[in-house]
Order: C-alpha cells, then structure tokens, then sequence
C-alpha cells in the first residue's frame, strides 16, 4: 500500500513582506521625479515656457489638425512596415545563398545593404522626396508622401535585412546539415529548417525596428508631407504657441509605448522559453 | 556489386590530412562499425559518403555509381543515403510528426495522409506512438535521438549513416536508443555507425573497422578484433577502453 503523502508546505509571504517592497519602490519613485520636477519648474523662465509649451488651450486648439496628421503617420508607418518586412527577408536571402549563380544577387544585396545604410534616413527622405518628382519622368508618381515613404521603406529595409541575417547566423550550423542531409534543396532548407527559427529569434528586434520607425515617420515633415509633426509646426508658425508640438508628442507616446511593452514582453517569454530548453 | 564502395579516399582539412587513402566496402543489408579515437577521421568518412563533407581525392560508389556523377544530384544522393547526428538535429519549430514527414512530402514530393500514416506506423514500431504531437523540446534525448532514427528512415534509404547517435545521451537512454538499431539490423538496414560503444559494435556489426590518422588500420569480424586484434595500434586502442571500463 503507498502512503498518501501531503505536498510539502509553500513558503507564504504575509501581507507585510509583501507591501513593503511595492511601496519602497512608490515612494523612491515619487523622490527622484518629484526632485527633478522641482528643479525644472525652479528656473525663472518656466512660467514663460509652461505658456509657450504647455497651454491647455492651444493645445485643445490645435489637437485635432494635429490628429488628422497622426493618422496620416499610422497609415504611412503600416504600409512602410509591410513592405520593409518583406523586401529585407527578400535582401537578407539573396544574401544568404551560395554558388556562382546566386552571386550577382548575394553582390547586389550586398552594395543595396551598405550604401542604403551608409546614407542619413533625413538625407534620403529629401533626395528622394524632392529629386525624383523634379525628373518628372512620365508614368512615376511625383507627391512628396509617395517617395518619402518610399525612402522610409529603402533605408529601413537595409537596416532589417541585416537584423534577419543575424538571426539566421544564430540558427545551428546542425539544422542546416540535417535539412541537406534529408536532401532538401538550399531553398527549401531555408524556407522550412532556417528562416521559420531566424524570425522567432529576432523577433523582439523586429518589433523594436517597428517602433523606431513609427517615431522617423516624423521626417516626412521635411519634405512638406502633412503628418502629425507638421501639422504641430502649422499651428505654431500661425500662432507663435509651441503647445502643438507637445499634443504631437502624446499621440506618438499613445502609440509607442504599448509597442514597446508588447516588446518587453515577448522577449521575456523567448528568454523563459530558452531557459528552459538548455534545463 | 557493393552497396557503398569506397577507394582511396583523401580529405584535407587545410594542410590536415583527415583521411588517407581509405578503402572500404559494404555489401547490401551488411553493418559496418567504425571505432577509433577521437580526430581518426571517422566521421569525416562518413560525412563524405552523403557529401556533407567534400573530398579531395578518391571514389565512393552507391550501387556502383560515382556518387559525383552527374546523373547521381547531390538531392538524389542523400533521398538514398540517411544520417543520424550525435545531436539529434531535429527541427525544434515542429512537431515530431512534421519532423518526420518534411523530407517524404518536400523531397520525394508524396502527399501529406500517405506520409503520416507511414510516420505513425514507425512511431508504433519503436514505441513512440505519443509523441506524434510534441514538440522537440518536450522529449528526452533518448527519445528525441529515436525520432531522428524514424526522420532519417522515413524516406526508406538504402544507406544509413549514424555518426556517434549515442554520445550525447545519459547512460540510462542510450539502451533504448541501441535496441532501435538492433531492429533495424534485424530488419536489413544497410548500415554504417561510427561508435564508441564497444560493446554495442561487437553486438550488431558484421565488421568492426579501426581508424587511426585517417586510416583503416585493421579490419575483421567483431569477435576477431575484439579479442585477437593484430595491429599494435588497435591492441593499445582497446587496452585504454577497457581501462576506462567501456568494454
């Protein structure tokens, strides 16, 4: 006959031990920014600035223009986003492949890499959004939104495909042998064995990608594009209030930080889950 | 005519001889046990037999054709010739049933219900019913080295490859993982196992070779080189196992 055995006891932590540590935290918290708050708000010309940049009323003035233009940046941030994804994983393969024949690809993914990244994403942005529609080539599209988000998608794309190459480098040298062992061809060794385990691994880096470049749409408002940034410099020429530019800040911070967080989380979870597999 | 036959193979690794000049040949439903010590070429050799390895010079011929030939593609080659790694290898972003039936229904291009029932009946065969659905990770290394066993048997090759399937298991999974092998003898698998299970290859090989420098310094039925062994080499080979405890 076996024994009925209780589970051992689990140690519990009394209410005590358990808000202690919350509240310390609280109240570090509320020390450091409340300092810092007050060493700001000290200066003699904060009144003024609090005018130029904190008017509730300009604020509530300019919100929605500046709305109306930050929904022209999601839209823009989307779209680009598609695109980047897919056009890298395409880079980052023609990189990938050996054997004479793909070599005019893997040297092409290789110059597009280097000169696309070598160039300042601002720089882009104005030599595409005001040198190509000054061609006026018939048949090609000539608004400044088309070829600025164009150069987003270009410059991004350069940076993405090498985040997707690392994480297929970071794949075991092993997978590939078994894959060619079985006698996959170099395609299907990457489409099935390789790519599938290099996006779970870079993944966090992906979405980091994504939420930087929901914030450098922003730069579109050199060339004129009427998104979120320009509409706040809109109000402002009009009316000397700095205020718009703050109410352009909140709507990229309502954006970006759940991204960031979903981030945080998803790397946790892939961290966690190789934990476990090396246990 | 031989299943696989090979003459005087030679493999550089940079100015590193790996193999030198290498002859050996295995007939059909024949298992051949390479022993040796660690960096005497064995798995090199049998990495070149499926060109997972190249080789600088020498033939190897499956079914008397120049596995270089141009009517033998390197794909064609390994549908005929398995391996199975020392560390498994299995795709940890499926299932075992998908590790399974990858190379059946992408390689040999047969459809999804024909492969799995085949891949379900292996399971069976070895006791791994269960696990059809897990993933990787879940399973022991005993167990996981088993599904590389079925992944590799999948596609019904002519050949198979084992490269050390044992090294990387605890001492209590390894049995589990031999006895899977054994049927396989049993069953007329064509076989080349590179081991360090002495006791292992006594038991199921029909020949036992002894590399050394990347050479074959001798050759025989288990029972002779086990126990009557002519190369000095191979005699101080053993003497060291045995005082490990190995054999």
């Amino acid at each position: 006959m076996t024994e009925e055995r209780s589970a051992p006891a689990r140690r519990t932590r009394n209410a005590r031990d358990r808000w202690i540590p919350v509240l310390a935290s609280v109240v570090s918290t509320g020390v450091v920014f409340g300092l810092a708050a007050w060493w700001v708000t000290s200066s003699e010309f904060w009144p003024a600035v609090q005018r130029q940049f904190f008017s509730g009323e300009a604020i509530r003035e300019s919100f929605p223009a500046v709305l109306r233009g930050f929904w022209l940046n999601v839209r823009i941030w989307v779209i680009a986003e598609i695109f980047i994804l897919g056009m890298s994983l395409i880079l980052a393969l023609m990189r990938s492949f050996t054997g004479p024949i793909a070599a005019p690809f893997r040297f092409f993914a290789i110059a597009y890499i280097d000169l696309l990244r070598g160039i300042p994403a601002l720089l882009l942005i104005l030599l595409l959004g005001f040198g190509v529609p000054a061609l006026q080539l018939p048949g090609l599209p000539r608004g400044a939104l088309f070829w600025g988000t164009v150069a987003m998608i270009l410059g991004y794309s350069a940076y993405t495909a090498e985040v997707y190459r690392s994480g297929m480098e970071a794949v075991h040298d092993g997978q590939r042998a078994a894959a060619r062992a079985l006698g996959l061809s170099q395609w299907q060794t990457m489409r099935y064995a390789i790519v599938p385990q290099a996006v779970r691994n870079v993944l966090p880096a992906l979405l980091n990608g994504a939420v930087s470049l929901q914030k450098d749409v922003a730069l579109l408002s050199v060339i004129g594009v009427r998104e979120a940034v320009r509409e706040a410099q809109i109000y402002t020429a009009r009316t000397f209030n700095y205020s718009s530019l703050i109410a352009a800040a909140v709507l990229f911070l309502i954006a970006s930080v759940p991204l960031a967080r979903l981030t945080d989380r998803y790397a946790r979870r892939d961290q966690e889950r190789r934990l476990q597999r090396t246990l | 005519m031989q299943r696989v036959e090979i003459r005087s193979l030679t493999k550089y690794f940079g100015d590193n001889l790996v193999l030198d000049s290498v002859d050996l040949s295995v007939g059909i439903h024949e298992v051949v046990c390479l022993i040796g010590a660690s960096g005497s070429g064995k798995s090199t050799l049998l990495r070149c037999i499926n060109r997972l390895v190249d080789y600088d010079d020498g033939t190897i011929l499956l079914d008397g054709v120049d596995i270089q030939d141009e009517s033998l593609p390197q794909n064609q080659l390994r549908k005929r010739v398995g391996i199975v790694f020392q560390a498994y290898n299995l795709f940890p972003h499926m299932t075992v049933l998908d590790n399974i039936t990858l190379a059946p229904r992408k390689v040999h291009g047969l459809d999804r219900a024909e492969t799995e029932a085949r891949a379900h009946e292996l399971l069976e065969l070895f006791e791994m019913g269960t696990f059809a659905g897990s993933y990787p990770d879940r399973l022991s290394g005993g167990q996981q080295q088993r599904v590389a066993i079925v992944r590799a048997m999948a596609t019904n090759p002519d050949v198979l490859l084992l490269d050390e399937v044992t090294a990387a298991l605890d001492p209590e999974l390894i049995g589990g993982v031999l006895s899977v092998i054994r049927d396989l003898k049993t069953s007329g698998m064509t076989m080349i196992i590179v081991t360090h299970e002495m006791g292992f290859a006594r038991d199921v090989a029909d020949r036992v070779c002894f590399l050394d420098a990347g050479r074959i310094l001798e050759e025989a039925p288990p029972n002779k080189l086990f126990s009557d062994p002519e190369n000095p080499r191979t005699r101080q080979f053993l003497q060291r196992i045995i005082e490990a405890g190995r054999l």
